[in-house]
């Protein structure tokens, strides 16, 4: 933090915070320092610890294979059916649980929100970080996955990270609705769980896009992470999977459109959560 | 030179809804509640009655006031008279209704001891998490890591979790972090009412050095010797608005003197304090009064103050030993008596008990009103807790020596000293 010139705040009703976004960058750290605190303790006094990041995927990849590819007989596209849902429900799992912790993230730091002054959008932001960690432990399982599958990631490869920024985009938009909501109405905390729970059999996870019919397709893209997912499957699995470029862009702009309208329903709300909190 | 804060016309409301109604709601009751409203409008034939569902509540109304940096403003007023609301306000966590509030330079707040704690995570990780809440950089935290350590005396459970920490261990780690800060504004709240008396002694020391750097402070404090000792100017909150402002010895006087400070002074037993009741006497009234026997509601340091009791006997032929018990701290500070007991008829009687100037520290006292008498032992009355004073030092007591912290002890008598050359004194 910088000692030079004294800064002044003025705080008045109402008033739109002139700070705010310098103020964002001031506590960065902080950013890092909740999110890292959020990860170690996630698995302390676990038996297996970190070990659960790694079988909670691979058992459900396990149940979605032998349900959607043995049982179903769905196609694939000519990818193993176990790495079909493998990048289905990677992007998916980042989605859901960076969703489910960043809308239960205020309630869950009241203690700080009514003792201590921080720009309120850290919260939230740094329990998406924390689904990215999992995410990470994922991906390196995925590689492993391809490597034993004979699967070498081409130059799609360099798209991936595209991709993860609209997940981050949807999740944390979405979650800043959330959030803020969850703090005037507790009912959040039980719709959250049964959205994501929906979600997961709404969106591609155990089966391709292309088993859904021509003509709902773009209607199907409404749901971001469809977009997400396709971009996964082309992005690791290679050109089997086609990108819906139409579809692709309906989801970004809808997730912009909620991420913007999240930042300024948080905005608008968060003089206040101390007190209703 | 500007002024390190200024407010002027903050005021914050509060809307009280339905006693037992949780603070959060859920939508079915924002949305029943919604149409009950409109219903009650829409049926309604007086529409100014339904606005009073909906109760008002001014934590804070129309506080105007200013802070020259370095200052240190002491914020007292009884529980709910808005401090807690102001030092929030001031620190951005609520937003306030009305008014307007300027701060010059890096702002701190300490509402809390240890804010953000987390139980699972280590000494040493604790210190980095809570640092960076209350605003600190990475590289600030590092640097002042081993200082940090060394005040909470914690070196060794640095790698403990703190949920294995006892509370006074937790309580040291938390306001070390906290004591380490270097904000311009410091805001504290009642913190330091934690913690061992001796750790306590070390955080003031910490905060007067804290302020000797040129910092602003505001505080909030029960504690009026805290208040006069450590401020240099002191503000009296009374539902919301500003009472008095000025120098803490006046401020906090005026405190006293409106009785909000819970101390009872003037005790007249009434059918609760029945079991103060025999057949041999009966206590009337007990009050605290000045060398002139005026009533007063609390003492200086370097006055002379008598504790008077009135009571009738009710028997002939007793030797009744009227006695005070004066506790200070959760102590016995001492029992009085009057050396002479004669017989007394009955009739109704007043005893004085004389406290010298000078004589008790700074601080509240209980005095015990009993009376009793001897072979065999009897108690005719005591009650316990019959006055509650305070005794202010406006620490002007020449004795002081500029010393501002305040001074230890149960009492605090000015006894006599002699300091001359060896020899004088021998041959005097």
């Amino acid at each position: 933090m910088t000692k030079s010139e004294p800064r002044e705040i003025v705080i008045e009703a109402g008033r739109t915070e002139r700070h705010y976004w310098a103020d964002l960058w001031r506590y960065r750290e902080l950013l890092y320092i909740l999110a890292r605190r959020d990860v170690s303790v996630r698995y302390k006094q676990t038996l297996f610890g970190v070990a659960w990041a790694v079988v909670r995927p691979l058992a459900t990849m396990l149940v979605f294979t032998l349900v959607f590819g043995r049982i179903a007989k769905l196609p694939s596209e000519g990818a193993p059916y176990s790495l079909l849902v493998f990048t289905g429900m990677l992007p998916w799992f980042f989605f859901a649980s960076a969703l489910g912790e960043s809308a239960n993230s205020l309630v869950a730091n009241r203690n700080l929100l009514s003792k201590v002054y921080f720009p309120r959008l850290l919260v939230p932001t740094s329990a998406i970080l924390v689904a990215l960690v999992d995410f990470a432990i994922g991906f390196a399982l995925l590689n492993l996955m391809m490597l034993w599958f004979g699967y070498t990631p081409g130059w799609r490869i360099l798209a991936l990270p595209g991709f993860i920024l609209l997940a981050f985009g949807a999740a944390l938009g979405a979650g800043l609705w959330f959030s803020a909501l969850n703090v005037k109405y507790r009912d959040f905390q039980f719709v959250i769980p049964f959205v994501l729970q929906f979600g997961l059999y709404v969106s591609p996870v155990g089966f391709s896009t292309a088993v859904i019919p021509e003509k709902w397709r773009l209607l199907y893209s409404v749901n971001p992470m469809v977009g997400v997912i396709d971009g996964f499957r082309w992005g690791c699995l290679g050109r089997n999977f086609t990108l819906h470029a139409d579809g692709l862009i309906l989801s970004a702009v809808l997730t912009i459109a909620v991420l913007g309208s999240g930042l300024w329903l948080f905005r608008k709300t968060e003089r206040s959560f101390a007190d209703v909190i | 030179m500007p002024h390190a804060i200024t407010v002027t016309g903050l005021s914050k409301r509060y809307r009280l809804h339905h006693v037992g109604r949780p603070r959060y709601r859920s939508i079915r009751e924002d949305v029943s509640f919604g149409v009950e409203a409109l219903l009650k409008r829409l049926l309604s034939t007086h529409p100014q009655r339904e606005r009073d569902s909906d109760e008002e509540f001014w934590a804070l109304k129309d506080v105007s006031f200013t802070v020259a940096p370095g200052e240190r403003l002491g914020v007292i007023g009884r529980n709910g008279a808005g401090k807690s609301t102001l030092l929030k306000v001031l620190s951005r966590i609520t937003e306030p209704t009305d008014g307007r509030i300027e701060l010059r330079g890096r702002v701190s707040s300490l509402l809390e001891v240890g804010t953000g704690f987390h139980p699972e995570l280590t000494g040493r990780e604790n210190i980095f998490l809570n640092g960076a809440i209350l605003g600190m950089t990475t590289r600030e935290i590092r640097r002042k890591f081993d200082e940090i350590v060394a005040f909470a005396e914690i070196e060794r459970f640095l790698d403990t979790p703190v949920k294995r920490y006892s509370s006074g261990m937790y309580v040291r780690l938390a306001f070390s972090v906290a004591a380490h800060l270097e904000p311009d504004i410091l805001i504290v709240d009642e913190v330091l009412a934690v913690g061992d008396a001796q750790f306590q002694r070390k955080c003031l020391g910490k905060m007067e050095e804290v302020n000797r750097e040129g910092r602003t402070v505001i505080f909030v404090s029960h504690n009026m010797t805290t208040i006069t000792s450590l401020c240099t100017r002191c503000l009296l909150l009374n539902q919301g608005r500003i009472q008095s402002i000025g120098a803490p010895t006046e401020v906090t006087a005026n405190y006293y003197r409106s009785g909000f400070s819970g101390s009872g002074t003037d005790f007249t037993p009434t059918e609760h304090t029945a079991r103060s009741r025999d057949d041999v006497a009966i206590l009337r009234r007990a009050r605290l009064v000045d060398s002139n026997r005026e009533p007063i509601d609390y003492a200086r340091i370097d006055q002379k103050l008598g504790v008077e009791m009135y009571y009738d006997i009710l028997q002939n032929g007793c030797r009744p030993i009227p006695n005070i018990h004066v506790f200070a701290q959760g102590q016995y500070a001492f029992i009085s008596s009057p050396s002479e007991a004669g017989p007394m008829p009955k009739g109704s009687y007043v005893s004085v008990m004389w406290i010298p100037a000078n004589f008790l520290n700074e601080g509240v006292y209980v005095a015990g009103i009993a009376l009793s008498s001897m072979n065999p032992v009897r108690v005719h009355f005591y009650v316990p807790d019959g006055i509650i004073f305070n005794v202010v030092d406006d620490i002007t007591d020449p004795a002081r020596h500029d010393y501002t912290q305040p001074i230890p002890g149960i009492i605090r008598p000015r006894l006599e000293w002699i300091t001359a050359p060896h020899q004088a004194l021998e041959h005097a």
